[in-house]
Formats: structure tokens, C-alpha cells, sequence
């Protein structure tokens, strides 16, 4: 078997596609981050509970209604958004004009209260999620095996991070979202409805987050605290690739399941805070974080 | 003169208000200071010590977040590092008297935090607490894998000992007493640190950063300074911690752990310095009595509802708004 530095090469490839994987969801997660920071100046700490939201909707809605996977891709995100948008309007609103430290807290408690609740309702081990049928079994790489549903996080996290990238920074909605936060009172003179435009802002961010979960529920145990922990790294990816840089942010997040893919070959405890290291060497470095503008 | 004379008089009438307001914040502060002493005799001494360890933990950090600006989401690495050293020295060294421990818990949190500053100091709002949130994490992690620690199972069985080889600790009464003195000792440190010419700088820092920079103060220094004596106190807190509950363990050291003291500062009154004292007192009282009835499981969603009520609706805090009450309605 071939080796490299003392591992076989299957195992590399392995776990490098693992950390891919993960950094498709750290990815995802961090563009609706950088969205919603780049644009609204909002430190959203609810993400990671938003995130659980999407993955658990899409459980229940199965084991209560039947509802499918590929309903749920739609459905899911779509009511989580809605959640946002409410979350947006009656409680982000009102500090809009504070510290953006408040909203970081606003948002700690938002998540708290979710998790909270949650977790008195389906307890804290995993619920399970069987994925569909056609993502059963897999394709042979040559150098490694590779499992449909695996191909298909990738494919979707690709596709949907181009698209709001896109739309973002080459549509006119996307001018238009970018002017508004520049500047509102020009815009609302102009005629655009800018506080609708702030939700619809943080409802799709939002929806990004869901959109994660829906992709999670049937590789990783649904749990009302499975949010907590990627949240802190997802925040490590947003800060390395330079806050609201919408581009860093997706560009850094799959770096850095590639790197953690890499550590755990090696030092497999180390995993899991191999990225808090990258981040305190990059600010060390460039403060601004590899993507950002500003110092 | 006629003008000289009457500003004289508006002088002397501040002074002679000044005056009262000092004697009425003395007399206040003498009745919590008899309350403390004789409390032990109506409560149950642990819990105090609890609420003490607390309230220390949270009038440190408000020396960063109310009185300087800066908020750090990373403070639990501090309480932890102070918790683990005194109970690491405490448990394997006999010849490591109590006050020794402490000490040395002090001082391990105080260099961490000196190493925490050199990476942060220049940072400021979210990128402050981002990273002090990442170096955290790396504490944590550190904790998780280091033997001494227990792991996942904490640290148990540190004895009490003896204080300076003499008073035996084991008896509550006599630990209380060292507790309060020594929750005494740091909050007084930073009143005098607060009201000192250098923490009228930090109030400076706070309220307009550029201009405190282009009025010549080297703004990073001052910085540097209260977060490490923050850190340092932090550390106490914890070390203080550990004697008591005999224990030390990774919830110390966990981010949920950051997260509630900025709760029990912002929650009491951040920049007042009785707020943070307050503040840990309710939530330490909420969640004993949460837990003890029917709404245990709720604690965590229940003190993120208040997390966003004290954000939305009253940010000066509690002893902040009984503030604004009295300057409004009663002087």
C-alpha cells in the first residue's frame, strides 16, 4: 500500500474528504455568517441554534408528517427563515442602533432559549434520520471510496455558496442590499424599503443556516446542542477569513476542514482545536484576517 | 464681588452634596458589610462562598467590560486556570499550605493572562472577544488533554488545608470568613483601581478610544494593565473556588462559562461596581432555586430569556437603573 510520511494513502484521502465534508458545512454556515455581519453589522451567536433548528424540523417533519428529504431541502430552511425574519423584527430591531456587541448578546440569549426548550423537549442524545435511498452506497475513486451522499453535501454546498456569492456581488438585488446598509436614509429616499430589506437580509441568512442542517440530519446525530460547538468554529473561520468577506468566508471554511481532515492523521486530539490556532497565528499575522479589507 | 460670591456658593453647595452622597455610599456600603458578616448565621455558609466566588469572578470582568470597554468572551480560561493550578498544587503537595495554593492559582492566571493580553491587546470590539473566545478554546483544549486535570471527569478530593498551617478550613465558618476577606481584598482592589487617576484613564479608554490616544496615553498599556489585574482576579476567583467546593472541573473552563459572567455583569449593572456582585447573586440564587423545583431543566432557556430581556429592555443593569431611579426621583 502506498504511504505518505508513515500513513497509508487511503486513510489520507479519507479523512481529507471527511474534513471536506465538514468544511462544506463550516462553509455554508459561515457565508450565512459573513452575510449577515457583512451586511447588517449583526454578530448572529443563534446561528449554531438556527443550524440545529433546520436539521431538527427536518426530523420531525418525518417522523410526524412523512415529510421527504427533498421537500424538507425547501421546507425546512424556508420556516427557519421565517423564524429569523421574526427574530429579526421583534428583537434585533430594537438594538439596531446599539454596540454591535449587543447583538452578540441578544443573540447569546436567542440561542440559549432555543437550545434550552429543545432540549426539555427531545433530550439531549441524537435522533435518528435515515438518508434516501438513492444516496445509498457509493463510487470507487481509484484511491479512495467515495459515498454519494458525501459528493452530493459538497455539490449542494458549492452550488448554493456560488449562487449567494453571486447574487450578492454581481445581481442588483445584491447592489441594492449593499447600498442599503451603507446607507439607509439615501436608500429608504430612493424608494427601497430598507428595514423590510434588513429582514429579508437576516431571514436568508438564516436560511443558509437551516439549509446546513437539512444537508447534516442524515450524517450527523441530531441533537438540540449539536449547534454549540460548530458555532464556535464556524466564528473562528468567519474572524480567519476576515469578517464579512463573503468569499473568505466560504474559501476559509472548506481550508479549514481540510486542515482538521489533515490534523486528525496525525494528532487526532489536537482536531479539534487545531483552528483556534490557525486563528490566533492569522490575526497575529494579518489582523484584518486573510480576506478582509480593513485593518 | 457679586459673580465670585455666588459661584462660591454653587461650589460649596456641590461639595456639600458630594459630601452626602460620599457618606450615604459609605453607610450603604457599612450595612453590606455588616450583612456579609453576620450572613453565615442565617444562610447556609457553602452557598455564600458560592455567591463570593461568583460576585469576585464577575467585578473582575467588569474591570474590562464596564470600566474599560473591552469585552472578553474568554474569561473562563482564566477562573479554570486558577481552579486547576490550586487544586493540582493542593492535592499533590502536602507541604503546599492553602494560602500558598491560592497564590499560586493567582499567578498562574495572571501570566496566562499577560500572555492573552500580548496576543489581544491591539484588537478591539468583535475581534476582542473573538479571539480572546479562540484562546479560550485552546485553554480548554489544553485542560480536556492534560492529565492532571482528570479530563472529562474534573479534579476531586483537594483538601481544604490548613490557612497559614493553623486555622483548620474543613470548618465552614472559618472558610467563609477567609472567603469574604479575600472577595473583600479584590473588590476593594478595584474600587481604589476605578477611582484611581489610572481608572479614570480606563473611563477615558471606554468612552473615546482616539481621543484618549491623541491626548498622549498609551492606550495599549493601560489596557494591557486591567486585563491582566482582571485575568489575575478572575484566577483568584477560581482558585477560591476550588478550596471551597473541594472540586475543579471542565465546566469552569468551558466558553458557557464566558458566557455567564458577561449574563451576571450586564444583568447587574455593568460600569456600577456593585452591579456585578448583584448580578451573580440572582443568577447563583436562580439557579439554585431552579433547580430545586420543577423548572430545573429549564435553568438554560430561562437565563436566556433574561439574557435578552437585560439586552432589549434595561442595559444599564440592575443597580443601574436603581441608580438612574434615585439621581432622578430622590436627590
Amino acid at each position: 500500500m502506498t504511504m505518505i510520511l508513515g500513513v497509508p494513502l487511503a486513510v489520507l484521502f479519507g479523512q481529507l474528504l471527511l474534513g471536506l465534508i465538514n468544511g462544506a458545512f463550516y462553509a455554508l454556515l459561515s457565508l450565512g455568517l459573513a452575510v449577515i455581519f457583512g451586511l447588517l453589522k449583526i454578530i448572529n451567536f443563534a446561528h449554531g441554534a438556527l443550524y440545529m433548528l433546520g436539521a431538527l424540523t427536518t426530523v420531525v417533519m418525518f417522523d410526524a408528517f412523512g415529510i421527504n428529504y427533498w421537500v424538507a431541502l425547501f421546507l425546512a430552511p424556508l420556516l427557519v427563515g421565517v423564524v429569523g425574519v421574526l427574530i429579526e423584527y421583534f428583537l434585533l430591531r430594537r438594538i439596531a442602533h446599539e454596540d454591535h456587541i449587543y447583538s452578540l448578546l441578544l443573540t447569546f440569549g436567542i440561542a440559549l432559549v432555543i437550545q434550552g426548550v429543545l432540549t426539555n423537549i427531545y433530550g439531549v442524545s441524537g435522533l435518528r434520520y435515515s438518508m434516501p435511498d438513492v444516496f445509498q452506497g457509493g463510487v470507487n475513486l481509484g484511491f479512495m471510496f467515495m459515498p454519494y451522499y458525501r459528493g452530493w453535501v459538497i455539490l449542494m454546498a458549492l452550488l448554493v455558496c456560488f449562487g449567494t456569492w453571486f447574487m450578492i456581488e454581481k445581481t442588483k438585488l445584491g447592489s441594492y442590499l449593499r447600498a442599503g446598509t451603507e446607507d439607509s436614509q439615501l436608500m429608504q429616499g430612493f424608494g427601497i424599503n430598507v428595514p423590510l430589506l434588513v429582514s429579508l437580509t437576516y431571514g436568508f441568512g438564516v436560511m443558509l443556516a437551516a439549509f446546513a442542517g437539512v444537508l447534516a440530519a442524515p450524517i450527523y446525530s441530531v441533537t438540540p446542542v449539536m449547534g454549540s460547538h460548530i458555532l464556535i468554529v464556524v466564528f473562528a473561520v468567519v474572524v480567519i477569513g476576515g469578517m464579512g468577506s463573503i468569499a473568505g468566508a466560504v474559501i476559509t471554511g472548506l481550508l479549514m476542514g481540510v486542515i482538521e481532515g489533515f490534523t486528525k492523521v496525525f494528532w487526532p486530539e489536537f482536531s479539534s482545536a487545531v483552528i483556534f490556532l490557525v486563528m490566533v497565528v492569522v490575526l497575529l499575522i494579518r489582523p484584518s484576517g486573510l480576506f478582509g479589507k480593513e485593518a | 464681588m457679586a459673580g465670585s460670591t455666588n459661584e462660591s456658593a454653587i461650589k460649596a453647595s456641590i461639595q456639600a452634596r458630594e459630601k452626602s452622597a460620599g457618606r450615604k455610599k459609605l453607610a450603604l456600603n457599612l450595612v453590606l458589610l455588616a450583612l456579609l458578616l453576620i450572613a453565615p448565621a442565617v444562610m447556609y455558609p457553602v452557598f455564600l462562598m458560592k455567591i463570593l466566588c461568583f460576585a469576585l469572578f464577575a467585578v473582575a470582568f467588569n474591570l474590562l467590560l464596564g470600566f474599560t470597554g473591552l469585552l472578553s468572551f474568554g474569561h473562563a480560561a482564566f477562573l479554570a486556570t486558577g481552579g486547576y493550578t490550586t487544586g493540582y498544587l493542593l492535592s499533590t503537595y502536602s507541604g503546599v499550605t492553602t494560602e500558598m495554593g491560592i497564590l499560586a492559582g493567582t499567578g498562574a492566571a495572571t501570566l496566562l493572562g499577560l500572555a492573552f493580553g500580548l496576543v489581544t491587546i491591539r484588537r478591539q470590539g468583535i475581534y476582542f472577544a473573538m479571539i480572546t473566545l479562540a484562546l479560550a478554546q485552546l485553554v480548554f483544549f489544553f485542560f480536556v488533554q492534560a492529565e492532571f486535570t482528570g479530563g472529562e471527569d474534573g479534579m476531586h478530593g483537594v483538601p481544604r488545608g490548613y490557612l497559614f498551617g493553623l486555622v483548620d478550613l474543613e470548618n465552614n465558618t472559618a472558610m467563609y470568613y477567609l472567603v469574604l476577606a479575600i472577595f473583600l481584598f479584590g473588590y476593594l482592589l478595584v474600587q481604589r483601581t476605578v477611582n484611581s487617576p489610572f481608572g479614570q484613564v480606563l473611563k477615558a479608554i471606554k468612552q473615546n478610544e482616539p481621543r484618549a490616544v491623541s491626548l498622549g496615553y498609551n492606550v495599549n498599556w493601560y489596557k494591557m494593565v486591567a486585563f491582566v489585574m482582571s485575568a489575575g482576579l478572575a484566577g483568584l476567583a477560581g482558585s477560591m473556588k476550588t478550596v471551597v467546593f473541594q472540586l475543579a472541573s471542565l465546566n469552569d473552563a468551558h466558553w458557557h462559562m464566558s458566557g455567564e459572567v458577561i449574563l451576571m455583569t450586564l444583568l447587574g449593572g455593568s460600569g456600577t461596581l456593585l452591579g456585578p456582585v448583584v448580578g451573580a447573586a440572582f443568577v447563583v440564587n436562580l439557579e439554585y432555586y431552579l433547580s430545586q423545583g420543577a423548572l430545573g431543566d429549564w435553568v438554560d432557556a430561562i437565563l436566556g430569556g433574561i439574557f435578552i430581556l437585560t439586552v432589549i429592555a434595561f442595559r444599564s443593569g440592575i443597580v443601574g437603573e436603581v441608580q438612574k431611579f434615585i439621581r432622578k426621583n430622590l436627590s
